[in-house]
């Protein structure tokens, strides 16, 4: 299992993780409260559609959503094994965790690719 | 889970002691460290709800006008106001936690660990606001 | 001040016992008394069968650990004023197989600390000659920390990974690993990296930090195994874009 796959989900985990760090408490403040909320005025759909035409908004909307992906991958599959005691089942777990990762990454791939 | 002593062809009358199913209940530290890994599950969870936000937005803007009306319900809100806790812990741990992982030398000597995590705070703040701006005043 | 105090301790006696049972004594209190001196009045005055390890009684032998009220402490550094108003519960080290009352069986650790190479590996080695390796003060201060290590095993008892895993190799046989990785003299860290690159090695941490809490030597293991990971996920980038390179 590990040999080279492990480190390098690990040094993925950690890119994501902080990723995750940086952005993500202030885009689930203004997504999930703020603008629902009413306590700052919302962009419109015109502004945010122009905002991600732009092929660096895309680049950053894909890295903002995959890498934290498999930063919650990596995480969640060791604590599966330690938590829940499932190292047992060590190869299903990654493969689970990973393959769900890759299906996010995947998804928002594909939308940003579409945009048109 | 047999209390009994484990018998071992060398050690036949040691006693090893099980791990219990809640072992991370026992310790007030073991908790914290499975709250930080938990945040992982809100981490997925935002970058889940961001992929769904822009499907709708790809969509066309019926389909955002709902997305954005469904946010509004009491249950999201809920949900991301303990969404919001978890990522800011591991916004904060991940931080606090980055001088241990990475030593960084300025000529010789180690740069305090405050610092370390003090100069991440400082970038945290500052992209956090350059992003608020971006999507308050930046677009129409 | 209280004139006494209870100490609840773990007994147990393969002979005759089946698992672990607690015994309560009641030692004297004095102010200056830690844990291990409350034990060896037990064992002088109230009851000779008690047995535990101790030796240098200052913090330096690494010998006395054991868990003190759900804690690994030394028990040579645990004061009795600390832990009022008692009972104090004195149990053998966690997750480690328990030999009689309070003593804990070591093979396995010593067999890990063995397994990461604990020693400067040359691929050259000078001639003596050439004299002495010569290090600067700062060379040393890169690896000093994790030269502090006493064995005390308190990191092993706080891990809970040493408890879920019994292969995991554990943060001082690691710190100790590092330290030689370090060390500007030592040239066996690829030998060390294919040892430990590997979910029993470092890849099995998952960085609860207890290990550095616990330590009376502020080694810092898991900062050791954190730096340690970084070097081995980059060693495996470099492997990935420079695959038939500089190996």
């Amino acid at each position: 299992m590990t040999g080279r796959f492990t480190p390098f989900m690990w040094f993925v985990f950690s890119v994501g993780g902080t990723i995750a760090a940086f952005l993500f408490p202030v885009h689930l403040f203004l997504n999930g409260l703020a603008f629902p909320l009413g306590w700052l005025d919302a962009p419109s759909y015109e502004a945010l559609r122009a905002l991600v035409q732009h092929p660096v908004t895309r680049l950053y909307l894909f890295v903002m959503i995959s890498l934290p992906l498999f930063h919650w991958a990596h995480r969640f599959r060791y604590t599966l094994y330690d938590v829940l005691q499932l190292y047992h089942l060590g190869l299903l777990i990654a493969i689970l965790c990973y393959g769900a990762a890759l299906g996010g990454s995947a998804g928002a791939a594909y939308t940003l690719c579409n945009l048109g | 889970m047999s209390d009994l002593a484990q018998y071992t062809p060398y050690h036949p009358r040691w006693y090893r002691r099980r791990m219990p199913v809640l072992w991370w209940l026992k310790d007030r530290a073991y908790v914290k460290f499975v709250l930080r890994e938990l945040t992982s599950v809100f981490v997925a969870f935002f970058a889940l709800t961001s992929l769904w936000q822009l499907r709708a937005l790809a969509q066309g803007p019926d389909a955002y006008a709902r997305f954005v009306a469904r946010l509004k319900a009491p249950i999201f809100l809920a949900v991301d106001i303990v969404a919001l806790g978890f990522v800011l812990f591991h916004t904060i741990t991940w931080f606090n936690l980055t001088p241990t992982a990475m030593v960084v030398r300025v000529r010789g000597k180690r740069v305090p660990d405050m610092i370390v995590a003090g100069s991440n705070y400082v970038v945290w703040v500052l992209v956090s606001a350059a992003v608020a701006w971006i999507l308050t005043r930046g677009v129409k | 001040m209280p004139p006494t105090v209870m100490l609840e301790v773990s007994r147990y006696r393969p002979e005759q016992d089946d698992k672990p049972v607690f015994q309560t004594y009641e030692v004297p209190f004095r102010d200056d008394w830690v844990v291990l001196d409350a034990l060896n009045y037990i064992k002088d005055r109230l009851d000779g069968s008690l047995s535990f390890r101790w030796s240098c009684r200052m913090g330096v032998c690494g010998s006395c650990g054991m868990m003190v009220n759900g804690r690994p402490k030394l028990t040579c550094a645990a004061f009795l004023s600390d832990h009022l108003p008692g009972p104090i519960r004195v149990e053998p080290l966690n997750y480690f197989p328990i030999m009689r009352d309070l003593i804990v069986d070591i093979t396995d650790f010593l067999e890990k600390l063995k397994k990461v190479k604990p020693w400067i590996v040359r691929d050259q080695v000078l001639p003596l000659e050439k004299g002495e390796y010569r290090q600067t003060p700062q060379q040393l201060d890169v690896y000093r920390q994790f030269s502090q290590c006493i064995n005390c095993m308190l990191c092993y008892a706080a891990c809970p990974v040493v408890g879920l895993e019994p292969g995991f190799v554990g943060p001082a046989a690691i710190a100790l690993a590092q330290r030689y990785n370090l060390d500007s003299r030592d040239e066996g860290a690829k030998q060390r990296l294919k040892i430990l690159s590997d979910h029993a090695g470092i890849w099995g941490c998952t960085f609860v930090g207890e290990c550095t809490q616990v330590c009376p030597k502020h080694v810092d293991p898991a900062g050791a195994i954190q730096q340690y990971k970084l070097t081995g996920a980059l060693d495996t980038l470099k492997s990935f874009l420079l695959p038939f390179g500089t190996r």
